[in-house]
C-alpha cells in the first residue's frame, strides 16, 4: 500500500477546499437557513407534526441528505474530472498506485468536505428548532455512510463526465428529484398507497428513512433493510471504479 | 553500460484504430541521453506513454531495469519522472505543495531540503509559494520538470521540454540535462529541435510512421550520414565550369562568382587539394574559401525522405 501517495491526493484535495473554505461554509449554512425560514417557519407552523415529530424538526434529516448527497457527488467528481480537464491526469497514471490508493485518496477527501458540510447544517438547524438526537451513533455512522457513498458514485461520475455539462447532469437531474421525492420533506406514509410502492424503489428513500430513525426513533423502513441498502450501494460503486482502473474506461487510452 | 529500457515490437492500435505504433524497439542504455527524433505524429508521445504506464500497449513487450511494466508497475513507475508535452499543472496551487505531491503521490517520505535544492536547480525557488497560474510559460516548465524530477528518478522522459521557451531558458535546461546525467540518470528526449539533439544527446534514435527507423551513436551518426562542403567565391565570374573540372562535380552558383563542393569526410581521399591546384590552372583566382559540415538537421530531413515522407 503506497500511504504516501494517499496522503498526498488526500492532502492536495483537502487544500483545494481550504481554499474555498468560506463559500464551503457560507453556502450551506445559507441555503439551510432558507429552508428553515420558509418549511420551517413559515410553513412549518400551519402543519401537523410527523410521527409526532415538529415539522420543522423532521425535515432536518432530509435536508442534510439533501445537501450531503449533492455535495458528496459534485466534490468527488469535480476531484476527479479537474485533473482529467487540465491534463494532470498523466501523473496519477504513471504513478506507482494502484485504484484503491487513487480512491481512497479522492473520495476520502470529497467525504471529508461533504462530512463538514453535513455537520455545519445540523449546527445550522439547532439554531432554528429544537432537536434532540436520539441514536447518535447510527446517525453519524449513517452520515459518513452516505458522504462515502456518494462520494464513490461522485467519483464515478467525474471519470465517466466529458465536458462540464455532463458533471452538472446527474447531481441535476437524477440526484435531485430522487432525494425530493425520497421523503426528505414527508414521510413516506403520507403518500397514497400506489405511490407508497413506487417510493420503494427509490434508493434514497432508505438513507432519509434511516437517517430519520437515527434522529426521531420512527422510521418508514425497517433500519436494518435501511442499512443493507447503503451497504449494497456503496459496494456496487467500488464494483464499478475496480472495473473501471482495470479496463482503463475513460481514463487509460 | 546495461540496457535500463527495453522495448520490443512494440504496437500499439488506439480505438479509434489507428495505429500508432507498429513494433518499435529500442533498448536505452542506463546513464545515457536519446534523444527521439521524428516528425509530428511519428509516434514519439505515444511510445513515452505507452513505457509510462499513461496507454496501454496492444502487443509487445517493456521491461524497465529488468522488471515488466505491467507486472511490477509499482517498482518501475518508482523509478521513472516524466515531463509531459502538454503544460499540465493545478493553477491555484503553489509550486512547492505542486512539488510535494508528485514526490509523495510516487510513495516517497517528505523531504524538504531535496524539493529546494532541485527548485534551486531550475531557478524557482524564489517562486516557490508562488501560485502556478501567477507563472509565466517557461516557468511552468520547469516546474513540470521539478515535479518529475521530485521522487529521484532514476530515468527521465522529457517530451519536448523545450517547445516554445527562450533561447536563455534552452541552454539552462540543457545544463541542467546535463547536470543529471552526472548524477547517472538515464534521459530520453523527444524534441523538435534538432539542434537540442545535437547538442545534448548522446545517441539518436528516428521514429516514424510508429517504427524505429535508426538508432546510432551522435557522432557516428554524424560521421556517417555527414557531408562537407567547401564554397569557394572567385574573384572574377565565370559562364560555365572549365572542363578540366568537370570530374569534381561542382555547383556553379547562378551569378557564376561562387563554386561549390561537396565531399565525403569519411572518404580516404576528399580530393580538395587536387581541387585547388586544378583551379590554380584554369585559372581561376579565389576570393574566399568557407567550408560547412552538415547538421543533424539536415541528416534528418536526409532520412525521412528515404523513408518517403
Amino acid at each position: 500500500m503506497n500511504f504516501q501517495a494517499i496522503a498526498a491526493i488526500y492532502t492536495f484535495e483537502m487544500a483545494r477546499f481550504f481554499r474555498t473554505l468560506k463559500q464551503s461554509f457560507i453556502s450551506p449554512v445559507l441555503s439551510t437557513s432558507l429552508y428553515f425560514i420558509v418549511f420551517g417557519t413559515a410553513i412549518g407552523s400551519r402543519m401537523e407534526a410527523v410521527d409526532g415529530v415538529a415539522y420543522g424538526a423532521f425535515i432536518v434529516p432530509g435536508l442534510i441528505m439533501l445537501s450531503v448527497m449533492t455535495q458528496s457527488i459534485s466534490n468527488a467528481s469535480f476531484g476527479i474530472y479537474f485533473p482529467k480537464f487540465i491534463g494532470t491526469i498523466y501523473e496519477l497514471l504513471s504513478a506507482p498506485v494502484n485504484f484503491l490508493e487513487i480512491v481512497i485518496g479522492y473520495v476520502g477527501a470529497a467525504a471529508t468536505k461533504s462530512l463538514f458540510i453535513g455537520l455545519v447544517i445540523l449546527g445550522t438547524a439547532y439554531l432554528f428548532v429544537d432537536l434532540d438526537i436520539q441514536h447518535p451513533i447510527a446517525m453519524m455512522s449513517f452520515l459518513l455512510l452516505t458522504c462515502l457513498s456518494f462520494s464513490l458514485l461522485g467519483f464515478i461520475i467525474g471519470i465517466w463526465a466529458g465536458n462540464f455539462e455532463q458533471l452538472n447532469l446527474v447531481p441535476m437531474l437524477v440526484v435531485t428529484p430522487l432525494v425530493f421525492l425520497g421523503g426528505s420533506f414527508y414521510s413516506i406514509s403520507m403518500l397514497p398507497e400506489f405511490w407508497q410502492t413506487v417510493t420503494l424503489f427509490n434508493p434514497v428513500v432508505y438513507l432519509i428513512s434511516g437517517f430519520r430513525w437515527a434522529f426521531f426513533g420512527t422510521a418508514d423502513v425497517a433500519i436494518g433493510i435501511s442499512l443493507g441498502a447503503i451497504g449494497l450501494f456503496t459496494l456496487a460503486c467500488m464494483g464499478f471504479i475496480w472495473w473501471i482502473f482495470k479496463t482503463g474506461w475513460r481514463i487509460r487510452s | 553500460m546495461s540496457v535500463i529500457v527495453s522495448v520490443q515490437n512494440v504496437r500499439k492500435t488506439y480505438d479509434g484504430g489507428f495505429e500508432a505504433l507498429k513494433g518499435a524497439s529500442l533498448d536505452i542504455q542506463e546513464g545515457e541521453i536519446i534523444a527521439l527524433l521524428g516528425p509530428n505524429g511519428a509516434g514519439k508521445t505515444t511510445l513515452i506513454s505507452t513505457i509510462c504506464g499513461i496507454s496501454s500497449l496492444t502487443s509487445g513487450a517493456i521491461t524497465v531495469a529488468g522488471m515488466d511494466i505491467a507486472c511490477d508497475y509499482r517498482k518501475v513507475r518508482a523509478m521513472i519522472g516524466l515531463v509531459p508535452q502538454e503544460i499540465a499543472l493545478e493553477p491555484f496551487e503553489t509550486v512547492i505543495n505542486s512539488v510535494r505531491f508528485s514526490r509523495g503521490l510516487f510513495g516517497k517520505a517528505k523531504n524538504e531540503a531535496y524539493l529546494d535544492e532541485i527548485l534551486k536547480t531550475l531557478s524557482l525557488f524564489d517562486k516557490k509559494e508562488s501560485k502556478v497560474m501567477a507563472l509565466s510559460g517557461g516557468m511552468k516548465r520547469r516546474v513540470l520538470i521539478a515535479k518529475a524530477l521530485a521522487h529521484e528518478p532514476k530515468v527521465l522522459f522529457l517530451d519536448e521540454p523545450t517547445a516554445g521557451v527562450d533561447v536563455e531558458l534552452r541552454k539552462d535546461m540543457w545544463n541542467t540535462v546535463a547536470k543529471l546525467k552526472g548524477q547517472g540518470v538515464t534521459i530520453i528526449l523527444t524534441t523538435h529541435y534538432i539542434e537540442e539533439a545535437e547538442a545534448i544527446a548522446d545517441r539518436i534514435a528516428v521514429i516514424n510512421g510508429g517504427e524505429i527507423l535508426l538508432v546510432e551513436d551522435k557522432a557516428a551518426l554524424m560521421a556517417r550520414m555527414g557531408k562537407k562542403q567547401i564554397r569557394i567565391e572567385l574573384l572574377e565570374p565565370v559562364p560555365e565550369i572549365p572542363t578540366k573540372l568537370a570530374p569534381y562535380g561542382l555547383e556553379l552558383a547562378p551569378d557564376g562568382a561562387g563554386l561549390t563542393y561537396t565531399y565525403d569526410i569519411n572518404a580516404e581521399r576528399t580530393g580538395i587539394t587536387g581541387l585547388l591546384n586544378d583551379l590554380q590552372a584554369a585559372g581561376l583566382q579565389m576570393r574566399d574559401v568557407q567550408t560547412q559540415q552538415s547538421s543533424l538537421e539536415d541528416i534528418f530531413v536526409d532520412l525521412l525522405q528515404e523513408d518517403g515522407v
